[in-house]
Parts: C-alpha cells; structure tokens; sequence
C-alpha cells in the first residue's frame, strides 16, 4: 500500500491541552511524514488559524458526563458536519479516537460505512459510563474493524467493558520537541547537579529515595545541586533533607513543556527513582530524547526501555545508598555520561512517533479489504 | 370502529416490528462482510509471512541449521489444510521464527531489509488475527440474542470460530 487518504477524528476541544489531542497532532504529523495524506475532524472553539489537515467541527458544549462537565459535541449537527466531511474527504480508513464517548468519534462511527479503526485512551477499571452505556454504543462500535489500545489498562478496561480485543500500539514520544534545548539560567552549574520530574507527592515516583540520597551526596560534594520539576508540596520535600542542604534542591513546580525540554537539558544526571508501577515511563523516553544520562530504578519496565541498562544507568529501586554511590561514580565520570547520552538517543529511535506511525499504517492495511472498497462512505441520514 | 382500530394499532405495530427486523438482520449482514474481510486479510498476513520466512530460510543469512528450521516450519504451514492443523502449523512457525531471531546475533548489513521485512510480517498475522477474533465476538455477542436465533437474521452463515495460534512476534531489537 502506497500513500493513503486517513481521516483522524478527535473527541475533545483542539485548543484545550489534553493527552489525546495531543497524541492525535503527533499521529498525524507522523503519518504526514510517511508520505500519507491526513485530515483531522475536531471540535474547536477559538476561530483562531488552524494548520491545513485541521478541519474544525465548530464549538463543543458543555454537559455533565461521567461525573463531571466535559465539552463533547454529539447533536445531530454535529453528526451532519462528520457526513459532509466524510464525503469531501474521499478516505481509505477512518481511524476515530475515544469512540465510546458521547462525541465526534462516536457519531463517525454511526455515519460512516468503510474501513474504521479506533483507538482507546481510557483506562478506567469502573467506567461507569462506558457500563451503562454499552449496549448502546454496540450498534455504532460494532462496524469498527480494528482496533487499537494505547496501553495494557486501556486495552483490559475495553476488554471488560465492551469484550473483543485490541492490539496494543502505546503513545510515542515526540523525539524533536525535547532534542534540542537551551539549559535553564545557571544550570547545570559547576558543582554538578542531579535532576528528577514528576509528581512530588506521589510515593511512587520515588523522590523520597532520591532525598535521601541526595543527604549522603550532597554533604560529600559541596556544589552539587538538586533540581525537581513537578506539582507538589515543596516544603514537605525540603523537610526530608538536612537543613543544612535545603537551599540546594531547587524546586520549579508544575513546568510547562517547553520548560520541561529545557530541565532534561539543565542536569548532569537526570534520575527516575520509580518504585514500580510504570508501564511504560513516559519521562524515560523524553529524556532518552533530550540525551541525558540517565539513572533510572532498576524496574522492568525501565530495565527494557534502557535496553537492559546500556543506554541508562541502573541501580536498585528503592534503595538509596545504591543510588548515591551509582550517581556518585557518574558524576564523576564526564566521558561515561556522554557515552550513556549517546546510546539513549540511538535507543529512544525505536519509541518515536515515526515508528509508532509506522505500526498503525500497519494496522490500517489490515483493515483495508484488497483490491476491493474504494474510499469510506458516509450514510444517508 | 374498534375492532377496525385495533387491526390499525395491529398493522402498525407489524410494520415497526419488520422494520426492526430488517434493522437487526443489516446489522448482521455488515458484520458478516467485516467478518470476511478481516479473514481475508488474515489469511493474506500469514500467506505473506510464510513467503518472506521461506524467503530468509533460502537466503542463507542466518546459517544453514537456522534455514532448515524455517524452511520446515514454513513448508508445513502452507500445507495444512484443516483449521485445526493450520492452527497449529501458524503457531510452530511463530516459535520458530522467535528461537531463530532470538539465536541470531549480529546478521549481515545487507540482511537487514529482509529481516525488517520478517519482523513486519510477522507483526502482520498477530494484528489481522487480533481484528479476525474481535469480528468472531461481535457476532458471537450479536447471535446470542433469541430472536436472531428464532427468525434465523442470521440466513445460513455458520457461527465463526476463533483462530487458535500463537501469534506473539519476534522481540524487536529496543522495543516493547
């Protein structure tokens, strides 16, 4: 299969940030750059410039859905703008996203006869919601040929909720947005510093493990620095550390993701104490991106992601004096941490939106019947 | 008058309930062509795997032992007829084509397309067989409703079995 047309239709606001416009936009640009043609039906308030392959479905209204006030469109003139645009679009495969909730995606769903594919977001174990109204989306869902879960607990909730399977293609990391970045003011800064994000709050994040290395660490190393980037109680954090340290953890608060790109790039060490839990590690592979040498829990989702430890260093999770004495020897060693900074960009290649796009046109061949079909059809309402 | 009523009420709520029927039995008409389709296509992933696995095993790349093994285990997948023997075939050469990639070290540079396009192949058969299952359910979920049952919606279609096999592909090189 040579260059296809790919209808993309998203659930939620364009111009409100969200994960799944967010995995949407990369998708698309992706897909673009594997020579493929793409168009994305969304709601959108703002009448702000949109890029050409955004195509804007008008404003989404607010209604309480799930428990709380989400912005959908679901009207029958919004059904009538998915028809239109699915018959000007002329697509091989319509790939809807979040189609069991009550918006865009489902009534493409309803409208459209032709090659469908979905993709789940949601991992919800009791998705109230998608329980009662099961039965109901069945009629709409069932005319989609394939589809995909973007993580093991999105494919389980789906699973239980509406049975079938799903094959699972997890969200890629948009290797260019943290590449390139300029360091924060005065950072790494000459004493060396280690960096951690995520929530501070959240114990399995694992910046306990790293406060209490950091003690040993910073009353050997008189310069060394601490930088934490993420929502949290800041005071709490500092509490954890000698008070002689304290003004040596710098800690930013929620970051923007452009302030996120420039953290990756502000350390010498960049560590992920996770406990456990992750699925995937998100934070890995972005800063796997930005090229920091990493030190990363010894977790099996991580151990596979720094391939076995060669492209980060491993020490055991939970275990602070390992971590001191394995960040210790890195900060020392200026040529082993270009070396593992070298290795995470080459292995990061495997998790980029470009090989993650390269895995749904896969998916999409599979839907699309041979020889046969010609572009997606929208039903006469 | 009432009488005359009452075969109106009566007419009326026969020509809803035939328009629901048709509405359920297109569903199960479009299911069944989902349905074919997805076994179209599976049936063309594990064609196209076993061509390219034959392709590698004559290509020598990954030594003679490891060529035999797929070569075999590819031979036997195109020769078994039955679902049942399919089934197991497909899986064998699934297992096959892990221990060999598993064993291989480091191949030749100029193996690497023909290994990329193993590796693509065999992720082909595990998403085709994925949607060919999904579609089995649907219509599973949809011909356990009575009436489809009774009335036969469903005409002289057999009910769909799953497709059995081991599907897992070969670990990619960096990826989960």
């Amino acid at each position: 299969m040579n260059r296809m047309r790919i209808g993309l239709v998203c659930p939620y606001t364009w111009d409100v940030p969200g994960g799944v416009q967010q995995h949407i936009g990369d998708l698309a640009e992706a897909l673009m750059g594997l020579g493929h043609e793409v168009s994305v039906l969304t709601p959108c308030d703002a009448e702000t410039e949109l890029p050409p392959h955004i195509v804007s479905a008008g404003r989404a209204v607010a209604v309480p859905y799930n428990g709380s006030v989400a912005r959908l469109s679901f009207g029958l003139r919004s059904a009538g703008r998915v028809r239109r645009w699915i018959r000007e679009g002329g697509f091989d495969v319509l790939h809807v996203h979040e189609p069991a909730a009550p918006s865009l995606s489902l009534l493409a769903c309803w409208v459209a006869d032709g090659p469908i594919v979905a993709t789940f977001h949601t991992s919800n174990p009791r998705s109230r919601a998608m329980a009662a109204s099961a039965a109901m989306l069945q009629t709409a869902l069932e005319k989609v040929n394939g589809r995909i879960a973007v993580s093991e607990a999105a494919r389980r909730t789906l699973v239980e909720h509406l049975g079938g399977d799903a094959v699972l293609i997890p969200n890629g990391v948009s290797v260019r947005r943290y590449e390139n970045a300029e360091p924060l003011p005065d950072w790494p800064g000459r004493g060396g510093s280690i960096g951690f994000l995520g929530r501070m709050d959240e114990p399995r994040k694992g910046l306990p493990v790293l406060l209490a290395a950091f003690n040993e660490l910073g009353r050997r190393r008189p310069g060394l620095r601490l930088l934490v980037a993420g929502p949290g109680n800041v005071e709490e954090a500092r509490a954890r550390v000698d008070p002689a340290l304290r003004e040596r953890v710098v800690a930013l608060g929620l970051v923007s993701d452009a302030d996120k790109a420039r953290v990756y790039h502000s350390v010498d060490v960049f560590c992920a104490p996770n406990l456990g839990g992750e699925s995937f590690g998100i934070v890995l592979t972005e800063a796997m991106s930005a090229g920091s040498a990493i030190l990363a829990s010894d977790i099996p989702a991580f151990r596979h992601v720094l391939r076995g430890g060669t492209a980060g260093a491993l020490f055991g999770a939970g275990d602070p004096v390992a971590l001191a004495a394995a960040a210790g020897s890195l900060l020392d060693a200026p040529g082993r941490r270009a070396e593992l900074s070298a290795a995470a960009r080459e292995a990061v290649r495997a998790y980029d939106w470009s090989a993650v796009a390269a895995d749904v046109v896969r998916v999409y061949e599979a839907v699309l019947p041979a020889g046969v079909g010609g572009p997606v059809r929208a039903e006469a309402g | 008058m009432d009488a005359l009523t009452a075969v109106g009420a009566v007419l009326a709520l026969l020509v809803l309930f035939s328009f629901y029927l048709s509405w359920r039995a297109t569903r199960l008409d479009r299911l069944h062509t989902r349905l074919e389709t997805a076994n179209a296509a599976l049936d063309a992933a594990l064609a196209r795997r076993g061509a390219v696995v034959a392709e590698l095993a004559a290509a020598g790349v990954l030594g003679p032992a490891a060529g035999v093994i797929l070569s075999d285990a590819a031979a036997r997948a195109r020769r078994a007829e039955a679902r049942a023997d399919r089934e197991l075939a497909e899986s064998s050469l699934s297992r096959a084509l892990r221990a060999v990639l598993a064993e291989a070290g480091d191949p030749p540079e100029e193996s690497a397309d023909l290994l990329a396009e193993t590796r693509a192949a065999a992720k082909r058969v595990y998403i085709a067989r994925r949607f060919y299952n999904d579609a089995v359910s649907a219509i599973h979920t949809a011909r356990s409703s009575r009436l489809v049952g009774v009335l036969r919606l469903a005409g002289k279609a057999g009910m769909p079995d799953y497709f059995e096999m081991d599907d897992e592909p070969p670990e990619q090189p960096g990826r989960v």
